[in-house]
């Protein structure tokens, strides 16, 4: 169940600056566990106290956003790829 | 057709079916073109409106300052119906953005404020609320959180589409001020049950993303996820890939925002095609491509040239 996991720069401090990791998991929620087990601290930054994704914290399976589909619980198959993001103000407008 | 005005021929763009990009007869895309606008994108529509609802309320009169955080084609709109309507205005804009922008944005009169480009947009937009509790002269209209930007496209963008297509499944827009979505997609979402708003959201590489803070991140005032039913990321390369693809197949020379729309657009086409489903999806051309002629993205031998080109720039 080899997930890639897409980091954004500002959590690279997590990830000895690397811009993707392999995680494992069957929903958003067991991946960020994991991912938490072998990058302490950055689960904390991705999820509040409640569990729920932060409000400015985007996470997209395949490029679909997990607000839409599940959520936390989104669930994940092998070959998978998260990209999690900042929210941003539009570039352009 | 005839106006009484350059402002009075705002809207009423055309909607034209891709014969060359749309899967089958009865997975058909179709782009509306705003870059039919006067002065050539979507945002002349929520410019206008909001000066004009800021009119009626008697917080604009002739001799007044809009100030707009802006890093383009809200205020080339603003700027033009500023110039013509009497007001002075200045934009806070990233310094970042393109030599095109500025002097679009110059030629009508505006003032440029430059915001730091490491900040990006979250930046001008801070800048911009400092700017107006210092001065409350002067009027910022906040495209981000102007119930009469979104209000624009549901009194236009939304009647005009479902005119020109009553059959329409999915309306897909890229997602920048969500004014667009928010306005067309509730529009049409009280019209057409079961109507599909999808999202196309840009991402752009790491460069511009580099010094954003996750704890001090922006969700636009207007955004409401319960009018949405899906959003995608769509990154630079799928975005000049299908942008190339636009101009090579249909003849349509769009800006790269486009490109993300289009994406977005055929991927629920791709979707409804594998589950024999029948699909009209209307997806929102925001621009032309002459802004974006000096990142070479039109003219590049492939596309992954293309991709280099733009790399680091704000494209959306």
């Amino acid at each position: 169940m080899a997930i890639e996991v897409r980091i954004p720069t500002i959590l690279r401090t997590y990830t000895d600056g690397k811009k993707a990791v392999e995680g494992e998991g069957a929903t958003i929620d067991e991946l960020f566990k994991g991912l938490d087990a072998r990058h302490p601290g950055i689960r904390e930054r991705l999820v509040d106290e409640s569990g729920e994704l932060r409000r400015f914290v985007n996470v997209y399976l395949n490029d679909e956003d997990v607000r839409f589909l599940a959520g936390i619980a989104t669930e994940l198959g092998d070959g998978d790829s998260v990209t999690i993001l900042p929210a941003v103000a539009g570039g352009m407008v | 057709m005839r106006y009484d005005s350059p402002l009075a021929a705002v809207g009423n763009t055309p909607l034209v079916r891709l014969p060359r990009l749309s899967p089958s007869d009865t997975v058909r895309i179709w782009a509306k073109l705003e870059d039919r606008n006067p002065t050539g994108s979507v945002k002349d529509r929520p410019a206008l409106h909001m000066i004009e609802q800021a009119e009626r309320a008697g917080r604009l009169s002739p001799g007044c300052t809009i100030l707009e955080p802006t890093s383009g084609n809200t205020g080339i709109s603003l700027a033009m119906a500023a110039r013509l309507k009497g007001y002075r205005i200045v934009c806070v804009m990233p310094e970042n953005t393109s030599e095109e922008r500025r002097q679009l944005l110059a030629m009508w009169g505006a003032e440029i404020i430059p915001s730091p480009a490491a900040g990006g947009s979250n930046t001008a937009v801070r800048m911009a609320k400092e700017l107006a509790a210092e001065h409350p002269d002067w009027v910022m209209l906040y495209q981000y959180g102007n119930p009469d930007n979104a209000g624009a496209h549901y009194a236009t963008t939304g009647p005009e589409i479902l005119a020109d297509l009553p059959e329409i499944t999915h309306f897909v827009a890229g997602l920048g001020t969500t004014g667009t979505l928010m306005g067309a997609g509730r529009y049409l979402r009280e019209h057409v049950p079961g109507v599909r708003i999808v999202a196309a959201e840009p991402r752009y590489d790491d460069l511009v993303y580099g010094l954003r803070n996750l704890d001090e991140g922006f969700v636009p005032e207007l955004y409401d996820e319960s009018v949405l039913t899906t959003r995608f990321s769509v990154g630079s390369e799928d975005a000049v890939r299908r942008t190339r693809q636009l101009l090579a197949e249909e003849g349509i020379f769009a800006g790269v925002s486009t490109g993300a729309a289009l994406h977005a657009a055929l991927g629920v086409a791709r979707r409804a095609e594998r589950a024999g489903e029948r699909a009209d999806i209307v997806f929102i051309v925001a621009d032309g491509g002459w802004k974006y002629l000096s990142t070479g993205v039109y003219t590049a031998a492939t596309d992954e040239e293309a991709v280099a080109a733009l790399h680091g720039e704000l494209w959306a």
